[in-house]
């Protein structure tokens, strides 16, 4: 999967897509589970199948990629730090309010590990494709899943990275990740996705 | 289309054949009209005589019409069944019976075929009250503008008795998505009653934003078929396209100057959402507005003068309108947490927007000059808004279950039709311009 990861890409991309349609066509499960309690519902990670620990964000991880660092054997690549961290890196969605671009402090806390992580591996980029919920106008939405997107954008340039490094899109509510019309829907979907890709 | 006041029951009229790329015609799109009008008058049009025509006329010209009047609101067509007689002359009608019917109108004519594929459609519009004929035309036909022609027919009926034109012969442009479908969005382009659905443009990737050129041979749209969004105009009877917009960031919401020479559309390069201005032709580009805030969705008054615009410069969304030069802009709405993705009616006295307002997102109507705003539409998710050239109509997107739909509504808001597919959904109606004539 690595290798995989390593000749394409987009199989982050399209993993990530997976999982995001899983979701949606497991509406009923997860309508049926605890309420969301906070903004971060969802782990954005990759499953890479390697049992690299991609679990369910518990929210303690203190998730800096330098504490992930093989201790034999060859230093391990930016794409395996980032694969087989288990905190923040592995969260790869933030959330947003409605009609809002501002981020919650625990995104904030994510974003600047994502940051650092950007920084000190120059041969990752990441493309940020922000996402907005279904009400409203449709223009309107993109829009705001633009605003979004540079939202976080500014805080990843803020921790280091570099301005090629970094690449946005807003899709506003053409690519929801997950159906129905219900407030835990939109909160799902008011998104931003960091995307990383290996040059 | 000039028309000939009838003195003589049949004026003839001389009618040049525009070539029109028309494929044969299919009803990809259903239409349901919900019930009776109260108040719409009474029409009976009879079915036309095509006794001497040499095989199946291509439509019946009789049921496009009474179909279009009915979607109207104002007229109300008899039930075909229930016609108590079945005339195709003034000559052959009997008033009493028709007035018994309580029919207000009655519409009767023929099909004469001149030649293979080259037919005459004559028709009468009669009132059955005062006994006289309002209209006679005969109007030369091909097979493959038929339906058009029928549906000027029903435009001319319209306009002779409302004193408004009729918008029947008119398409419409709308974004299909469907689930499992190998191409996921299309543009397409129908018939104002569903049939001759024409694809523009198919993709897997998001398609937004369709916006007619005023003279309705091109739309200029948002795809995302290069994995962000960029802006195109395609010519419809070529389908030759050419990507205008394509800037870092946001290239959105694509609108029409009321000359066809400028296009208003929103990019993000500069940083945050904003209006800009494009000069078609020199592709000369001028920043409208330049605020931290989100401005987009520009669209031009009738006049050509202001662009109207939604900005969250106040913290909510709202309406803005900026003198096409610049300047300061003013806030037009007032009323309501959202109000977004402005349309202009044709005479300019309305804006229709997205109207949010405890948590229901509605269809509302602005009156300009007064800014008194009136609710159109009852659901919850409602957006989209587009007038019918004639003002008479605004169509809208709207969702039912996980279906997004289609509805025609009356400016008065007395009638509505629900236009839908068979699968997936459709979303982002724009009505187009009246047809050059």
């Amino acid at each position: 999967m690595k290798a995989n990861f390593k000749t394409n890409p987009w199989t982050v991309v399209v993993v990530a897509t997976l999982l995001l349609s899983a979701c949606a066509t497991t509406q009923d499960e997860i309508l049926d589970g605890p309420p969301p309690d906070d903004e971060i519902q969802m782990q954005g990670g990759v499953d890479d199948g390697s049992g690299a620990d991609a679990s369910a964000l518990d929210g303690t991880d203190d998730g800096t990629f330098t504490s992930i660092v093989g201790d034999d054997g060859p230093p391990m690549s930016a794409v395996e730090r980032l694969e087989q961290n288990d905190g923040d890196l592995a969260i790869r969605v933030v959330y947003f309010e409605f009609d809002s671009a501002t981020l919650s402090d625990e995104s904030l806390r994510i974003l600047e590990a994502h940051g650092n992580f950007i920084a000190t591996n120059g041969s990752v980029s990441v493309r940020l494709e922000g996402h907005a919920d279904e009400r409203g106008s449709r223009e309107y939405n993109i829009a705001l899943g633009d605003r979004r997107a540079q939202s976080v954008r500014r805080v990843l340039l803020f921790q280091g990275a570099a301005l090629d490094q970094l690449d946005t899109v807003s899709y506003g509510e053409e690519r929801p990740a997950m159906l129905g019309h219900t407030e835990e829907a939109w909160a799902m979907n008011r998104r931003v996705e960091l995307i990383y890709t290996v040059k | 289309m000039p028309v000939v006041p009838a003195k003589t029951p049949i004026a003839c009229l001389l009618i040049l054949l525009l070539a029109c790329v028309t494929a044969p015609a299919r009803a990809a799109l259903t239409i349901e009209i919900s019930g009776g009008v109260e108040g719409a008058l009474p029409i009976a049009v009879v079915p036309f005589d095509i006794s001497t025509l040499s095989g199946k006329p291509p439509a019946d010209v009789a049921e496009i019409v009474a179909g279009d009047l009915d979607r109207s609101g104002v007229l109300e067509a008899m039930e075909r069944s229930r016609l108590p007689a079945t005339p195709h002359h003034s000559r052959q009608v009997q008033y009493d019976r028709w007035r018994a019917a309580g029919q207000d109108y009655l519409v009767v004519g023929r099909l004469l075929e001149e030649s293979p594929g080259n037919y005459e459609i004559q028709f009468q519009l009669l009132d059955v009250l005062k006994q006289r004929q309002l209209l006679g035309i005969s109007m030369p036909t091909r097979t493959r503008n038929f339906r058009s022609r029928a549906h000027q027919v029903s435009d001319l009926i319209y306009e002779q008795i409302t004193g408004t034109p009729g918008a029947f012969d008119t398409r419409v442009a709308y974004v299909r998505a469907e689930k499992d479908a190998a191409r996921k969005y299309a543009l397409l382009v129908a018939d104002a009653d569903g049939f001759n659905e024409q694809d523009v443009l198919q993709s897997d990737e998001p398609i937004l934003s369709p916006a007619w050129s005023p003279d309705g041979s091109s739309l200029a749209y948002v795809s995302f078929e290069s994995q962000r969004p960029e802006i195109y105009i395609q010519h419809l009877a070529t389908a030759r396209r050419t990507r205008i917009a394509s800037f870092r960031g946001l290239n959105s919401a694509p609108a029409w100057s009321p000359d066809g020479k400028f296009l208003a559309l929103v990019l993000s390069k500069d940083g945050s959402p904003d209006v800009y201005t494009l000069n078609t032709a020199t592709k000369r580009l001028k920043r409208l507005t330049s605020h931290r805030a989100i401005d987009t969705e520009p669209v031009w008054t009738p006049d050509g003068r202001t662009i109207i615009f939604t900005s969250d410069r106040s913290g909510t969304p709202q309406l803005y309108e900026i003198d096409v030069d610049g300047g300061r802009p003013r806030r037009i709405t007032f009323e309501g947490r959202y109000n977004a993705g402005a349309t202009l009616s044709p005479d300019g006295r309305y804006v229709a927007m997205v109207h949010g307002d405890r948590g229901q997102y509605r269809i509302a109507q602005l009156e300009r000059e007064t800014g008194t705003l009136t609710v159109l539409t009852d659901d919850s998710l409602d957006e989209s808004p587009s007038f019918a050239p004639n003002g008479k109509m605004v169509i809208y997107a709207s969702t039912q279950g996980n279906n997004g739909v289609l509805f025609a509504v009356t400016i008065d808001g007395r009638a509505k039709h629900k236009i839908s597919t068979q699968s997936g959904d459709i979303r982002e109606p724009v009505w187009g311009p009246f047809k050059s004539k």
